[in-house]
C-alpha cells in the first residue's frame, strides 16, 4: 500500500513503507555525516514511519506535551505580501498583534516593521518604540521586538560598504574581509540601538531573526550585540538562525576563540549560550528535490543534537522552507502538523 | 501555517497558560522546568496548563486575563501586574508602568 506524502516543494508523492523508512534513514544520515552527530534511533524512526503512514490529514503531539510558540515576522502573514505568505489583510500591526493573542491564542508575539531589517527600521525608531509601548498596555502575552540584522543591506548598492561579493571574484580576499569587518561594526551599532531603545518601552525581549544570512560576519555582530543587550539591559534575547551552517564569507572571524565559519546548529547554540541568549532557534533548510520525510529526519537530527546539550530553551524554526516544511508559500497542513509534532516528540524542542 | 502549528503543538496562549510558560522560558527555563514552575504557582498539574477548559475558569478566578471579553476582568497591563505577582517575577512593562504612574515602591 502506498503512503501519500509530499516533496520538499509541497507536491504530492507516494512512497511504499520501505521507501519511506529509507528516506527517513538517509535524511538522518545526511545530517549526522555533515555535523558529526548521532543519527535518529530505531524507535524514533518507528514513530516517524507510523506518523507518515497514518492516513489522517492532521497530526499532533500527545496531550501534555504542548510547547510554547514564539513568532518571527510580526503580523506579516496577515498584512504583508506573498513573500511572507501574507494575505494583504487590511489590518495594522496593533490589531494584528491583538488577533494573534486572542483569536489565534499565540503564546507570545513580536512587534516589528514590515520590512523587518534593522537598517530601515532604525529610521523609524520613534514609531517602533510607540507601537511597542502602546501594545504593552493592551496585551497580556510576552512581546518581543524583532528584526533581521541583514548585513547584506550594508553593502553596495544598498549600503555604503564595498560588497565582498564584488571583491571576491577578483581575488581581493583581504579587501573582502576588511569590508565585512567594517560593515559588521555598523550593523552591530544599529542592532544595539534598536534593542536598547525597547527597554523603556516595556519590551519582554528582543528577537534577532534570520541570523547569519550573510555569513560569519553577521553572526559575530549578533553575538556581540547579544552580549551587550543581555548583559547590560537584562532584556532576554532570542536568536533565530537562517540556515544549518554558518557560511564563511570572511572565514577567519572568531567569537570566544571559536571560528564561526562552518558551525553547525549544536555548535552555534554553544556560542549563543555564552553570549547570553535566552532562547535559541536552530534552522535547517529544506531540500525541495527530496521528500518531506527525508527533510524532516534531517532537521530532527540537527535539532536533537541541540536539545540534548542545551541549557536554554530551543525553538527550532518550522516555517516555510525550514524544519522539514516544504518551500511553498501555502504549506499543506498534513505535513506542517507532522513536522510540528515531530519537532517536539522526537526533536524534544521546548517551543517552535 | 500558524493555525496548523497551533492545532498540532501549541499551549494555546491566554486560552490556557501558554503565555505564563513563555514568560518562564524568557528566564531561560526549558519547557519541563517552566511548566513545573507555573503549575506549582497555580496549584495545578503541568497537563492542566494546556487545558483551555480548566484554564478559562482559573484565569478568571485569578484575574489574570481571559481569552474572551469579560467585563471587569483584568486586561492588558492590569493582568500583567497580577501575573508578575502570581509567578513572582518582574515583568518589564509592569515595572515601566509603575515608574510612569509613581506606583513603584
Amino acid at each position: 500500500m502506498k503512503i501519500l506524502t509530499r516533496m520538499g516543494d509541497s507536491s504530492n508523492v507516494e512512497l511504499t513503507r520501505d521507501e519511506l523508512r529509507k528516506d527517513l534513514e538517509e535524511g538522518s544520515e545526511a545530517a549526522a555525516k555533515k555535523a558529526k552527530i548521532p543519527i535518529l534511533t530505531e524507535n524514533e524512526l518507528d514513530y516517524l514511519v507510523d506518523m507518515f503512514a497514518a492516513p489522517t490529514r492532521i497530526w499532533g503531539v500527545q496531550r501534555g506535551n504542548e510547547v510554547v510558540m514564539t513568532k518571527d515576522g510580526c503580523v506579516n502573514a496577515l498584512n504583508s505580501s506573498r513573500m511572507s505568505s501574507g494575505v494583504v489583510a487590511p489590518v495594522n500591526r496593533e490589531v494584528g498583534v491583538r488577533l494573534f493573542e486572542s483569536m489565534l491564542g499565540f503564546d507570545s508575539m513580536e512587534v516589528a516593521h514590515n520590512d523587518y531589517s534593522v537598517k530601515p527600521q532604525r529610521f523609524l525608531k520613534a514609531l517602533e518604540q510607540l507601537h511597542m509601548e502602546l501594545l504593552q498596555e493592551t496585551t497580556i502575552f510576552p512581546l518581543f521586538y524583532g528584526f533581521m540584522p541583514n548585513l547584506g543591506l550594508y553593502y553596495r548598492p544598498d549600503g555604503s560598504f564595498e560588497n565582498p561579493s564584488d571583491l571576491l571574484p577578483f581575488g581581493k580576499i583581504d579587501e573582502a574581509r576588511r569590508t565585512q569587518e567594517e560593515a559588521l561594526e555598523a550593523c552591530q551599532k544599529d542592532c544595539i540601538l534598536m534593542s536598547d531603545c525597547m527597554l523603556e518601552m516595556g519590551a519582554d525581549g528582543i528577537d534577532y531573526d534570520t541570523v547569519a544570512s550573510t555569513g560569519d560576519a553577521e553572526f559575530l555582530a549578533v553575538l556581540r550585540t547579544t552580549e551587550h543587550v543581555a548583559g547590560e539591559t537584562g532584556l532576554p534575547v532570542e536568536i533565530g538562525m537562517s540556515s544549518e551552517m554558518v557560511l564563511g564569507f570572511h572565514g577567519e572571524l572568531e567569537y570566544d576563540g571559536v571560528r564561526l565559519a562552518g558551525l553547525w546548529p549544536h555548535q552555534q547554540l554553544e556560542l549563543c549560550e555564552k553570549a547570553g541568549t535566552a532562547i535559541f532557534g536552530p534552522v535547517v533548510n529544506t531540500n525541495t528535490k527530496k521528500t518531506v520525510p527525508w527533510n524532516l529526519a534531517r532537521a530532527l537530527t540537527f535539532v536533537k543534537a541541540c536539545t540534548e546539550i542545551a541549557k536554554i530553551p530551543i525553538h527550532p524554526n518550522v516555517g516555510m522552507g525550514v524544519g522539514g516544511i516544504p518551500m511553498f508559500e501555502t504549506p499543506a497542513v498534513d505535513v506542517v502538523t507532522r513536522c510540528s509534532a515531530a519537532m517536539i516528540e522526537i526533536g524534544k524542542a521546548d517551543g517552535l | 501555517m500558524h493555525m496548523a502549528h497551533l492545532l498540532a503543538s501549541s499551549m494555546g496562549g491566554i486560552r490556557a497558560a501558554g503565555d505564563l510558560v513563555a514568560r518562564m522560558q524568557l528566564k531561560k527555563m526549558r519547557i519541563t522546568e517552566a511548566k513545573r514552575y507555573v503549575a506549582d504557582k497555580l496549584h495545578v498539574t503541568p497537563l492542566d496548563l494546556s487545558d483551555p477548559t480548566l484554564m478559562r475558569g482559573l484565569r478568571e478566578e485569578l484575574d489574570i486575563g481571559t481569552i474572551t471579553g469579560v467585563p471587569g476582568v483584568a486586561k492588558g497591563i492590569a493582568a500583567k501586574v497580577r501575573i508578575a505577582e502570581l509567578l513572582d517575577i518582574e515583568i518589564n512593562s509592569v515595572e515601566q508602568f509603575k515608574k510612569k504612574t509613581g506606583l513603584h515602591k
